[in-house]
């Protein structure tokens, strides 16, 4: 369990998160990026940019 | 056998594929392309790899970094010709309709008022689509005089650099559904149909996918299609009329967790495979 940065609500998370992977906070609905795993740290999400895709 | 994976934003995709090296016994490392520096001048921090496999988000980055490396003799998946014609729908259909093979018809214009005049000879309803740009996002079905307008002004004013080259496209009326298929090298690994109630079909915006049998046509123009780009590992668009198959577009960072499932088909296993031999040749 950790806090979300956006609204400060726990967050639940899994044990297999990798660093980069996006989650959402089910509190405030913030995209939540994993910036390090041991150990967890939660920051906003960038910003979907305009050349992003597949 | 050591793979870079070039990534930043790591999606379900990436989370299988890592999986999927690690079932393989492959070690790899993730190069996030946020905090990349490249040494235009010294290759060497990148020599260790046998191959890099491309999984960014952002295309301008992928298409960069593709290119650096390409130019230093470090092999990756997909290659920086591939990226570069499959990140731009006017140079993806240039390169399909090079090799001959079916595409809708499209024009091209650089002014608001010779797309106006491009957009009425072809005649209403078409679609104006970025031509770099994905998931759907900013593409417009124009169904009237008044609506081009509007949406040529919008895009003139509001729009980046790239949004003043017009890629119109004429309107295929689909059975409710696109088809996916999914190259990997030279082969046609499986397909979906992409079903939807919006004229959009994309899985992003809410498609939902379904196994679809890769038929004799389907398996060629798929192949022929890859190839016509470049090859490598892709999902390739097609689109559906009485008397045949389009080639609509043409992805070079594939997104395909919802069509594991769907086709039976292990797909990142697939992938790997196909990374391990392309490092190995």
């Amino acid at each position: 369990m950790t806090s979300c940065p956006e609204c400060e609500a726990d967050v639940p998370v899994d044990n297999d998160l990798e660093t980069g992977e996006i989650i959402l906070c089910e509190e405030c609905g913030a995209e939540l990026e994993v910036i390090s795993e041991d150990p967890l740290k939660l920051a906003l999400a960038p910003d979907e940019e305009e050349d992003w895709g597949e | 056998m050591l793979v870079g994976i070039l990534c930043s934003r790591i999606r379900v995709e990436e989370k299988l594929l890592f999986e999927a090296l690690k079932a393989h016994g492959t070690a790899y490392e993730k190069l996030d392309d946020r905090t990349l520096i490249f040494d235009l001048h010294d290759p060497a921090p990148f020599r260790k790899y046998d191959l890099i496999l491309e999984r960014a988000i952002n295309h301008s980055r992928a298409q960069y970094a593709l290119h650096i490396l390409n130019d230093w003799g470090i092999k990756t998946v997909n290659t920086a010709h591939t990226a570069h014609v499959c990140g731009d729908k006017l140079l993806t259909t240039q390169a399909l309709r090079q090799h001959n093979l079916p595409v809708p018809r499209n024009l091209v214009a650089f002014t608001p008022e010779s797309a106006l005049e491009a957009i009425e000879q072809l005649g209403y309803p078409v679609v104006l689509k970025p031509c770099v740009g994905s998931w759907g996002r900013l593409v417009a079905k124009i169904n009237d005089r008044q609506a081009a307008e509007a949406v040529l002004e919008h895009k003139q004013i509001l729009g980046s650099y790239h949004h003043s080259i017009y890629y119109i496209q004429e309107y295929i009326d689909k059975p409710g559904y696109d088809i996916r298929s999914f190259v990997v090298g030279d082969e046609t690994i499986c397909a979906i149909y992409r079903t939807s109630d919006h004229w959009i079909t994309n899985t992003a915006l809410g498609g939902k996918a379904s196994n679809c049998p890769v038929t004799p046509e389907i398996d060629a123009l798929s192949r022929a299609a890859a190839k016509a780009v470049g090859g490598g590992i892709l999902a390739v668009d097609l689109l559906e009329k009485p008397d045949g198959l389009w080639v609509n577009e043409v992805n070079y960072t594939m997104e395909f967790r919802n069509s594991i499932d769907t086709t039976g088909v292990d797909i990142p296993r697939k992938m790997v495979e196909y990374i391990r031999q392309e490092a190995s040749a």
